[in-house]
């Protein structure tokens, strides 16, 4: 037994700071959860406006307050409600929520490790975070109301409070918040780097890594590699709305005042932010990808097809996802040979992503697929991230993105294969390390139900949202009755709303599932998933340092499933390898 | 009422799926142990099933929404430059669409082909170097052929090869609407800058600067067919989106810079009022508006708003009216020039 066994300790070492990885991986699942429901709960609010403009909603009234007054949204409380809903999401929900609990859970337990490198600096990570979370839920209350330029806040718009409300002193928390979360963000990604360098047992060697790891190994560094940049961009645009400063901001006359700025640039600004912008987009998908290449592979019981090739594509992904982030500014009015580059450096995306997707199909084909909870959700998640990646063939593409830039047909494209996957990636990972997490099994008929309603009603919403968006439909616009030619796409906007209902009460069985499950659900077995990773030799009850006796040494991948010769269909990374293997080499 | 109604709806939801809860917990204790939480050869055969069905009704639902909303899109472009983003675009969307019949189906087929059971051995395979060089290939290939052409179609948008020397218009933003300004005869805007904003000189422009006499401020844009016209965009406050989807034409009006667009309207306004699809889309509005009690539309290109920019960012519209040469001289010669409007 190990000397820190008998390490006594109290509630708050224990449950509050933390430093052991899997109290802090719960720690980053529950706080994103319950900002999950904050994100989601106001995208149903402003599904209400778009389907019913004219209609009265008490329960409007009721959340809103002056800004529903009669039950009538107020214009700036709908752009309130979108900028929140995509920062929460895109930041507090697929990045800490996703990231934060399985990068903490799983790095020190499928390397080998008894915590990660600093679990002070990891208990910091998590605090940032939370800090993070209170402040910007503490922005929803302010008096003009939180900030409402977008999730990208561009200036001038977020610069200057004359321009909308919310860039007051919401926006001023919201910037406060953020920087929260980027130094969060930072402490945790260096961790996982150094963790995953530094802390693997005998014989995890990085080609031995599970997928899961190499997907937040590389998220880990984009993360370190670009939070840093839009931590300078919200810098500077604090600078412009508090001391004066013209980063951004050049001639400028608002609301009848005429402003001293002169020379900045605002196009800058969306320089900064999407040098950040876009790698986050992989810093939310890579760690879905990588959570469903390991669930895919478990139960299909068989190897990943192409592991090689999978963390090559990765790091393809990673290496393209900081060349690319013109094309989120093709009509900036950029130089279009700029332009051209990017339209060049973002279709190659397709084809790391294209190998990618075939080969989570190939994994299938002459499987065995055990059809758990997690396993659904991650064949949806392949399904979506197909769906919504080849629509980015149209955005990359400078002159198709001309027409539907910042139209439905973004909205569509960015959350089926960025939203959709990322979530069901974390809805995979909760359902299949549910038992590691808390040494209880999720009831898996409510696992079925949540996952066909939340799937169908997914596509529900988004899908036909690509046809609003082809018929020129702009996005962010409070109501679509200003103009007559969108009139008849009002029937659309009704039926998205629908889906977007079921879709939202269905994660009510979720979270029953999870709650009921975590307190009063089966114990589990120690291998339920009868699967090869490190994670699963650990005692069900958690301790400080994972193993009770030494680490075990690895001695083969992670993906023997049904290897011919074996006696079971799967054969865990602590079996020595036979001689026979030895000889033919794996 | 209707609102009580469905707060009802909502309770008795809640309230069933609550009930539905209970009966899974009830039935559980009443099987076997571990029956809710393991997944058997039942599931897995149940599960693929739906995997299926799930397939056969995406399609059956895409195919509906093909043939329900490809008619709500918008109708042919009515700019020259618009023909060739809408062949690039209906091209890639052959590609992607096509991607799409052969990936889902496999996805889903395997799904439910190979779906569990206590019999089945699953294969050992852990690369084949030649599939995956094949589908490395074959979507570079594929990419390579839409990259050129998507570069050569975006090189002659941004950069078109002029006959004759296109006219000058700017389109001005503010929150929360726009302003053109023709450059008139010289076809040399004047100079122009927020800080000289006074009055009804509302887009600044330098009443000193020669070039601004003939200029023309007003608030609608017309266009006459067939000439090119070079777009100048300004804004006076925050980020505007100079949007115009019927000409497949959008650019950001920044504050502080000036960006460009180049497009030559190629239908007049009544030439798309003929249009079937725009008779179509017209009919069906108007139904719509005379169930409101509204008054009946008629169809008109339109500017709008497409970068978020304030509380009426969702109406901020101006008219856009292309017309024949001869209509549109004849209404330039209505308009006030800058010189004039001033002297008033």
């Amino acid at each position: 037994m190990e000397a820190h066994a008998h390490h006594k300790e109290t509630f708050i070492t224990k449950y509050v700071f933390s430093t052991d990885h899997k109290m802090i991986a719960k720690q980053f699942l529950i706080t994103g959860m319950i900002m999950g429901i904050i994100g989601v709960g106001m995208s149903l609010l402003f599904r209400l406006q778009l389907a019913w403009p004219d209609k009265e909603w008490p329960i409007l009234e009721a959340l809103l307050g002056k800004w529903g007054t009669d039950g009538i949204m107020d214009p700036n409380i709908y752009l309130a409600l979108v900028t929140i809903h995509g920062t929460i999401m895109v930041f507090f929900v697929l990045t800490a929520g996703l990231s934060g609990t399985f990068s903490n859970l799983l790095i020190p337990l499928q390397i080998g490790a008894r915590d990660m490198a600093s679990g002070f600096i990891n208990m910091l990570s998590y605090w940032f975070f939370f800090a993070s979370s209170v402040v910007m839920v503490i922005s929803l209350f302010v008096e003009n109301g939180p900030a409402s330029a977008g999730w990208t806040v561009y200036p001038p718009l977020s610069a200057l409070p004359q321009a909308v409300p919310g860039s007051g002193m919401g926006m001023t928390l919201w910037l406060v918040s953020m920087s929260l979360f980027i130094v969060s963000s930072l402490l945790g990604a260096l961790n996982y780097i150094v963790t995953v360098l530094n802390l693997r047992t005998k014989g995890m060697s990085m080609t031995r890594l599970p997928l899961t790891i190499w997907a937040f190994f590389v998220t880990a560094i984009l993360g370190v590699l670009s939070f840093p940049v839009l931590f300078s961009a919200a810098l500077l645009l604090i600078f412009d709305r508090s001391f004066g400063t013209s980063f951004y901001l050049s001639d400028i006359l608002v609301a009848g005042e005429l402003l001293s700025n002169q020379g900045g640039s605002p196009i800058l600004y969306q320089h900064l932010f999407w040098f950040l912008g876009h790698p986050e987009v992989y810093i939310i998908l890579l760690p879905a990808l990588g959570i469903s290449s390991e669930v895919i592979s478990t139960n299909s019981r068989k190897p990943i097809f192409g592991y090689r090739a999978m963390v090559g594509s990765i790091m393809a992904i990673a290496f393209l996802s900081f060349i690319v982030w013109g094309h989120h500014m093709f009509v900036t009015g950029m130089n279009p040979f700029l332009g051209s580059v990017f339209t060049f450096t973002t279709l190659l995306i397709a084809i790391p992503s294209a190998v990618k997707a075939f080969n989570y199909i190939t994994t299938l084909w002459k499987g065995n697929l055990q059809f758990t909870p997690g396993m659904m959700f991650s064949i949806g998640l392949v399904s979506t991230f197909i769906t919504g990646g080849l629509t980015g063939l149209i955005l990359g593409d400078s002159a198709l993105d001309i027409n539907v830039h910042d139209t439905y047909f973004v909205v569509a494209h960015f959350h089926i294969v960025m939203g959709l996957s990322a979530i069901f990636g974390l809805f995979a990972g909760v359902y299949h390390w549910f038992p590691k997490l808390f040494g209880r099994r999720m009831n898996k008929n409510l696992g079925f139900i949540h996952f066909w309603v939340t799937f169908i009603a997914a596509y529900g919403v988004f899908f036909p949202m690509h046809f609003l968006g082809m018929a020129g439909l702009p996005r962010r616009y409070y109501t679509n009755t200003a103009f007559p030619m969108f009139d008849d796409l009002a029937d659309i906007n009704v039926l998205v709303s629908y889906f977007a209902i079921i879709g939202g009460i269905a994660q009510v069985i979720f979270i029953y599932n999870f709650f009921y499950s975590a307190l009063r659900g089966k114990k589990s077995e120690q291998n339920p998933w009868r699967s090869n990773t490190l994670e699963w030799t650990t005692p069900v009850e958690h301790i400080h340092g994972n193993w009770p006796g030494e680490i075990p040494e690895v001695h083969r991948w992670p993906y023997d499933y049904s290897k011919p010769g074996a006696e079971e269909d799967f054969v865990p990374q602590t079996v020595p390898m036979t001689e026979e293997e030895m000889a033919s080499g794996h | 009422m209707e609102t009580l109604l469905v707060i009802v709806i909502a309770l008795l939801a809640v309230a069933a799926l609550t009930q539905a809860v209970r009966i899974f917990e009830i039935s559980s204790q009443i099987k076997d142990s571990d029956s809710d939480v393991k997944v058997d050869d039942r599931d897995n055969n149940t599960q693929g099933w739906l995997m299926l069905l799930f397939l056969i009704f995406f399609f059956g639902a895409f195919a509906w929404m093909l043939w329900e909303y490809m008619e709500l899109t918008l109708p042919q472009s009515a700019s020259e430059h618009g023909k060739d983003v809408d062949n690039l675009w209906n091209i890639s969307m052959g590609v992607i669409i096509l991607a799409f019949l052969v990936t889902q189906p496999l996805l889903f087929g395997f799904a439910f082909r190979f779906r569990g059971n206590k019999n089945r051995k699953a294969t050992y395979m852990e690369h084949n170097n030649k599939l995956e060089l094949f589908w490395t290939g074959i979507p570079a290939v594929v990419l390579a052929g839409l990259i050129l052409y998507g570069l050569t179609t975006w090189s002659n948008v941004m950069n078109p090869d002029n006959e004759q020397e296109p006219m000058v218009v700017e389109i001005y933003a503010k929150q929360f609407g726009w302003q053109a300004r023709y450059a008139g005869g010289d076809n040399e805007l004047g100079y122009a800058n927020v800080r000289l904003v006074e009055g009804v000189n509302t887009l600044g422009v330098d009443a000193n600067d020669e070039a601004s006499a003939n200029d023309i401020v007003t608030g609608e844009l017309h266009l006459p067919k067939g000439r090119p016209v070079l777009f100048k965009f300004r804004s006076q406050d925050v980020i505007h989106s100079a949007y115009m989807p019927h000409f497949r034409m959008q650019m950001n009006c920044v504050p502080g810079t000036q960006t460009q667009f180049q497009i030559t309207p190629s239908l007049t306004t009544a030439e798309m009022r003929q249009d079937p699809e725009i008779v179509a889309k017209v009919a069906r509005v108007n139904e719509l508006r005379e169930a409101r009690g509204e008054d009946p539309w008629e169809f008109d290109y339109v500017l709008l708003c497409n970068k978020i920019c304030g509380s009426a960012h969702y109406n901020m519209q101006m008219k856009v009216v292309v017309q024949t040469e001869e209509e549109f001289d004849k209404w330039m010669k209505e308009q006030q020039t800058f010189a004039e409007m001033m002297a008033d």
